[in-house]
């Protein structure tokens, strides 16, 4: 977990490689396509939040100016641009997981990490955030931690993500709350899982 | 109510595989060759025939906008899959991406000989990161089974896909902004003329399709448009995926025939409102972005383009929200305000500041800290956004302000004169 911004930041050699492929989807001369993807792949090998120093990195990585990439990942929601938690938790606040009953959601979270929407946890474990439309509505209420997405939450159901990710665990998506079938769990299949 | 032997979409619960295998196994890839052989011509005059209108919520006609492209030249065309989908209500893309891929993959290839592309980007909201995982797994099976690649499925044409993840901004949904993504910028929406059909992506020929759009092209192909085209009314033909979502029974998506009653989605495949039918406040009919149904007008809206035309909202992209009566209906709709202002990319001032005074007096209308007279104003500011604005993220955010202001002003005049009371106002 580096909290702190690096000095100079540079791909490890297998991101570099990542990166290279990742280059090649496109023209020759239209690399800085890539600029959202790697300053992505940047972002994930930093912990999970991108400093200065990396978003200059991969500008020049890309010959776009710096200001540019700058630009692009002040733009874009999914840049982290201060540290954030080990487990960045994306609360969905629009209508339909409103509807749902998406504020007692954000409110057993903010219990049971004994933080507000906003701010991170004094062991740096849990950043807590609210987001627009998640895209899976008709399970809603809906979350994302990281890359994965919980869905059909309850507030005792949220309590239990969170404790088991405190512990070390990994629940499986939707694992606690059940997904009525539709979830990508394996479990779904023929039934409720 | 659709025929199960007219479904596309056969795999919209992830029951069967998602894989090569699965897809196979539900007739996707079937004939494939045979198709592409028809060549460019043909495959448009049949998706023309099918009446099939883009599915991403602006509905224009697939055909039509594919005859667009310009013939063969020493540029490259380029076809855009946009799985950008983040309008509030709707999730219906993603059952397509993560349980069918190669559903998708058919038509893009279908729509890039149609259109003489050799390379087919799939840009995919950031946000779907097991999602991209399931696409791009599709992908690598397509080009190791030769489907993808040089001489892709054995049609003499060569074609490239390749997956390109955003990384969260509605506002790229809008096919000129999702191109200037594409090209590694801010996502803000181009002028238009000139169309992306002239100069898109790197300004070459370029076609931007929703991903329901493209998935349906390939059993249009199969079974012929006439059959695509016997299915809903005129001008609004075949099978619609929609999102049923808020206060009913079992939300869900679900596949079903264009022109079906508002009421029969909601009673036959969202096992009804939470309480009973008599316990409807309003719906949002089509995703956040169109004006919201009272009751009255949801008993008799027909779930087409021109159906929720005439009860003064639109199909948009078929994310059916539904509201019962304890909802705070002020307090929904500021909600989606404060949506809009967060996704307004900044770039037209009506837009920019307009998306924010909205809201703000979307929250005084919440707990009617507001004078009566302050609903023309907020009604008045919609409209300095409306029109007025590059792309149609400004409409989007008028309109369902408007729709409030247009069928529940007694209820915003009430909120307000029991604020004053409490504060002990004449």
């Amino acid at each position: 977990m580096s909290f702190c911004a690096p000095k100079d930041f540079f791909f490890s050699p297998e991101n570099l490689e990542v990166a290279k492929k990742i280059m090649a989807k496109y023209p020759a001369g239209k690399q800085a396509s890539a600029l959202v993807p790697l300053l992505d792949l940047a972002q994930r090998q930093n912990g999970n939040w991108l400093p200065r120093s990396a978003i200059a990195y991969v500008a020049e990585l890309l010959e776009v100016p710096a200001i540019r990439a700058f630009e692009v990942a002040t733009f874009y929601t999914m840049f982290n641009l201060e540290p954030v938690g080990k487990y960045l938790i994306q609360l969905c606040r629009t209508t339909p997981c409103w509807l749902a009953g998406g504020e007692a959601i954000a409110q057993a979270c903010q219990v049971r990490l004994g933080i507000k929407v906003g701010e991170t946890t004094p062991d740096k474990m849990f950043t807590l955030k609210e987001v627009e439309c998640l895209g899976a509505c008709v399970n809603a209420p809906v979350m994302q931690i990281n890359d994965d997405t919980y869905e059909n939450l309850t507030p005792d159901g949220v309590v239990k993500i969170i404790d088991a990710l405190a512990r070390g665990d990994k629940p499986p998506a939707a694992f606690v709350t059940g997904c009525g079938g539709t979830c990508s769990c394996g479990k779904g299949k023929g039934g409720k899982c | 109510m659709l025929a199960d032997q007219d479904r596309i979409f056969t795999n919209l619960k992830g029951l069967e595989p998602w894989t090569l295998d699965g897809a196979r196994a539900r007739g996707v890839w079937d004939g494939i060759a045979a198709i592409l052989q028809k060549g460019s011509a043909a495959i448009i005059e049949e998706v023309k025939a099918s009446g099939l209108r883009g599915r991403g919520g602006a509905g224009f006609a697939t055909g039509m906008k594919w005859s667009f492209m310009p013939k063969p030249s020493d540029r490259p065309h380029y076809v855009i899959v946009n799985a950008d989908e983040s309008e509030p209500g709707t999730c219906k893309d993603r059952d397509i991406l993560r349980f069918d891929p190669h559903r998708l993959l058919e038509g893009a290839l279908i729509a890039a000989v149609a259109m003489h592309a050799h390379t087919v980007y799939i840009y995919i909201r950031g946000e779907f990161v097991s999602e991209a995982k399931h696409v791009q797994a599709a992908i690598d099976e397509a080009y190791a089974a030769g489907l993808l690649g040089k001489n892709a499925a054995a049609s003499g044409w060569d074609c490239d896909v390749y997956l390109h993840r955003g990384a969260g901004a509605y506002v790229c949904g809008e096919e000129t902004a999702l191109i200037e993504s594409l090209e590694g910028k801010k996502g803000q929406p181009r002028n238009k003329p000139p169309f992306p059909a002239n100069a898109g992506l790197y300004a070459c020929p370029t076609t931007v399709n929703n991903v329901e759009t493209l998935a349906s092209v390939g059993e249009i192909m199969r079974r012929g448009g006439a059959w695509y085209a016997r299915i809903g009314r005129a001008n609004n033909t075949g099978t619609k995926l929609f999102c049923i979502s808020g206060h009913v029974n079992a939300p869900c998506n679900v596949e079903e025939s264009m022109g079906i009653s508002l009421r029969e989605l909601i009673d036959k495949q969202a096992g009804g409102v939470r309480g009973g039918w008599d316990n409807l406040l309003a719906i949002i009919p089509g995703g956040s972005s169109v004006p919201l149904l009272p009751k009255d007008l949801c008993e008799k809206a027909i779930m087409d383009y021109d159906g929720l035309r005439e009860v003064g909202s639109a199909l948009g992209s078929a994310g059916v929200i539904v509201m019962d009566k304890s909802t705070d209906i002020i307090a929904a709709i500021a909600r989606l305000s404060h949506f809009y202002m967060h996704e307004s990319c900044g770039q037209c001032t009506p837009c920019r500041e307009g998306t924010g005074w909205v809201w703000r007096m979307m929250e005084r209308m919440v707990r009617g800290q507001a004078s009566l007279e302050e609903i023309d104003t907020l009604w008045d500011a919609t409209k300095e956004i409306e029109g007025r604005t590059i792309c149609a993220l400004g409409d989007a955010a008028a309109w369902p302000v408007q729709g409030l202001i247009r069928h529940f002003r007694p209820v915003m005049e009430e909120r307000i004169r029991a604020a004053r009371r409490k504060a002990g106002c004449a």
